[in-house]
């Protein structure tokens, strides 16, 4: 008896080192997620609905959030050329301006300045904004003269360029001097609260493609319970009862990736036109960016991330309480 | 093959299932295990497919003791066993071919030769032409053969079997009976729980009788 137990043990041994090679290891799982995405197949409308659902809660976090990127793109773009804009009081004449334009080229913090005569700004003033002939029957020209400054590179941050301002200010001939960055900070700020809107937007979604795939997985493991329990009774391991269901809720998630990314780019799509048609009402040759190959990435392997996480808690939760009786 | 030392299985709730059970099936040998239905025919049989675990004695199988075996290998012992059920548990959604080759796929053999082995196991059992068919189309003799198919296909060492016949007509009955003869008589060990008396009794292997969840007689040979 004991030796037949030895020889047994040794036998038993031998047949778990055969068990499976690499090759056959990778082919199982490539056949067990072909499969399962025969599955999702087969219930096309199920599935595609399932899928939907996903795709939707995944496009609207990503949809905001390339939106929120065009967006800081524009103001991003602003931000290397800031100026200060200093309007002159009617009193200056022309001849002043010009030299007060010249003495404050030699002030440290000024890289440039440009004069804009109070003509000048009349004929673009007319030239942008359609009005043209309405300005020629004013009597007399309403608009000031105005010196466009450049600060130098370091004075372009936030504090210098605000103490640079009321430096302007402070001089006799200055009207008003205007920190021409003020709105692109302000826009700097707003979108980093929609960018924290975003995210948490996007986690609360993500939690709601997490609890879908877990339902969708769970009532899967119930349709399939007696496969279940007769996979079990024939040797089937926990891993191999688990994998068609992991790679179920995979499928699920990259096919609502698909869909969300088809929605974004639909969406944008749409906007395209519109969006365009209002950067060129502001000069402006700004135009829609869609999904950039990094994000179409994170949103695919989000997806399967998500599909995987969800099908396994619903996995853990579930398939353990099915065994034979 | 299956050893049973002093075994008791109790149920939460205090039912005694089977009480002090010792036997010895010998490796290659053929039993039937009889008794009215609630002697403890299917507790048994759970017990040595390690769907129920012991609660008193010690259990072997194969010369392994597997009385308090880890919950992870079980499924590793079990592929040394072939089961077949009373209603032939096969899965409604694959043909006949996929149900007899699941044990395979489960175990990892390479394609090719799960075809092979899958042909061979339906050839035996004179099923080749149902290859394709699905078992809602199959008599109810077709799908208990079906059942014993993928209970050899992977050619286990014990072939468990709970009320085989309870669903067919006498001839049927006898016919799968012998089917089991022929297994045992190339070495596969078999234990068939069955209520048959009337068949057991004309086939000439040992019998294990239960009573109210103990042993009563050991015919000769299973000692």
């Amino acid at each position: 008896m004991k030796r037949n137990r030895r020889q047994s043990q040794h036998h038993w041994r031998e047949r778990l080192k055969r068990r499976l090679s690499p090759v056959i290891y990778l082919r199982r799982h490539a056949q067990v997620a072909l499969d399962s995405l025969g599955r999702l197949f087969r219930n096309s409308l199920a599935s595609l609905m399932t899928a939907a659902v996903i795709g939707i809660a995944l496009a609207l976090p990503s949809g905001l959030y390339l939106l929120l990127d065009n967006l800081g793109e524009l103001s991003s773009s602003w931000d290397g050329q800031a100026s200060l804009s200093v309007f002159l009081q009617d009193t200056v004449t022309a001849k002043g301006a010009r030299k007060l334009a010249d003495r404050l080229a030699d002030w440290p913090e000024v890289e440039t300045v440009d004069l804009v005569t109070p003509k000048q700004a009349l004929v673009e003033f007319g030239q942008q904004s359609g009005l043209g002939s309405a300005l020629e029957a004013l009597d007399e020209n309403p608009l000031p003269a105005v010196l466009i400054i450049t600060p130098v590179a370091g004075h372009l941050a936030p504090a210098t360029a605000a103490a640079l301002q009321s430096k302007l200010a402070a001089l006799p001939e200055t009207a008003l001097a205007q920190l021409d960055l003020e709105w692109v900070q302000r826009l700097a700020a707003m979108l980093e609260i929609a960018r924290r809107g975003i995210l948490v937007i996007g986690a609360l979604l993500a939690l709601a493609v997490l609890l879908v795939i877990g339902n969708t997985i769970r009532l899967e493991i119930q349709n399939r319970r007696d496969e279940i329990v007769v996979t079990k009774l024939i040797g089937a391991t926990n891993g191999f009862v688990r994998r068609p269901f992991l790679y179920s809720g995979v499928w699920y998630g990259v096919l609502g990736a698909g869909i969300a990314w088809l929605l974004v780019e639909t969406g944008f799509w749409l906007l395209s036109g519109p969006v365009t048609r209002l950067a060129g009402l502001y000069q402006s040759e700004f135009s829609l960016d869609t999904l950039p190959l990094q994000l179409l990435g994170v949103l695919g392997g989000g997806g399967l991330l998500l599909g995987l996480l969800g099908s396994w808690l619903a996995v853990g939760r579930h398939l353990r309480a099915i065994e034979p009786r | 093959m299956i050893q049973f030392t002093n075994v008791s299985k109790r149920y939460p709730g205090g039912h005694d299932a089977l009480s002090n059970i010792s036997f010895d099936m010998e490796k290659g040998a053929m039993a039937f295990l009889t008794g009215h239905s609630g002697a403890g025919k299917s507790t048994l049989l759970k017990l040595v497919a390690l769907i129920e675990r012991v609660t008193r004695g010690q259990l072997f199988l194969d010369g392994e003791n597997v009385t308090r075996i880890s919950t992870r290998r079980i499924p590793y012992i079990r592929r040394k066993i072939g089961f077949i059920f009373q209603d032939h548990h096969l899965l409604f959604d694959r043909t006949v071919f996929d149900n007899v080759a699941l044990p395979l796929v489960i175990a990892g053999y390479p394609y090719k030769e799960i075809g092979r082995r899958v042909r061979a196991a339906l050839d035996k059992l004179g099923l080749l032409d149902k290859e394709r068919a699905y078992p809602v189309t199959l008599s109810g003799g077709e799908a208990q053969r079906v059942g014993i198919a993928r209970a050899v296909v992977n050619k286990p060492m014990l072939l468990l079997a709970d009320e085989p016949t309870g669903n067919l007509d006498p001839d049927l009955s006898r016919d799968i009976m012998t089917l089991f003869g022929l297994f045992n008589d190339v070495g596969v060990s078999v234990l068939i729980a069955s209520h048959d008396i009337a068949l057991i009794e004309q086939m000439d292997y040992p019998v294990l009788q239960l009573e109210h969840g103990q042993l009563v007689t050991e015919a000769q040979g299973a000692a």
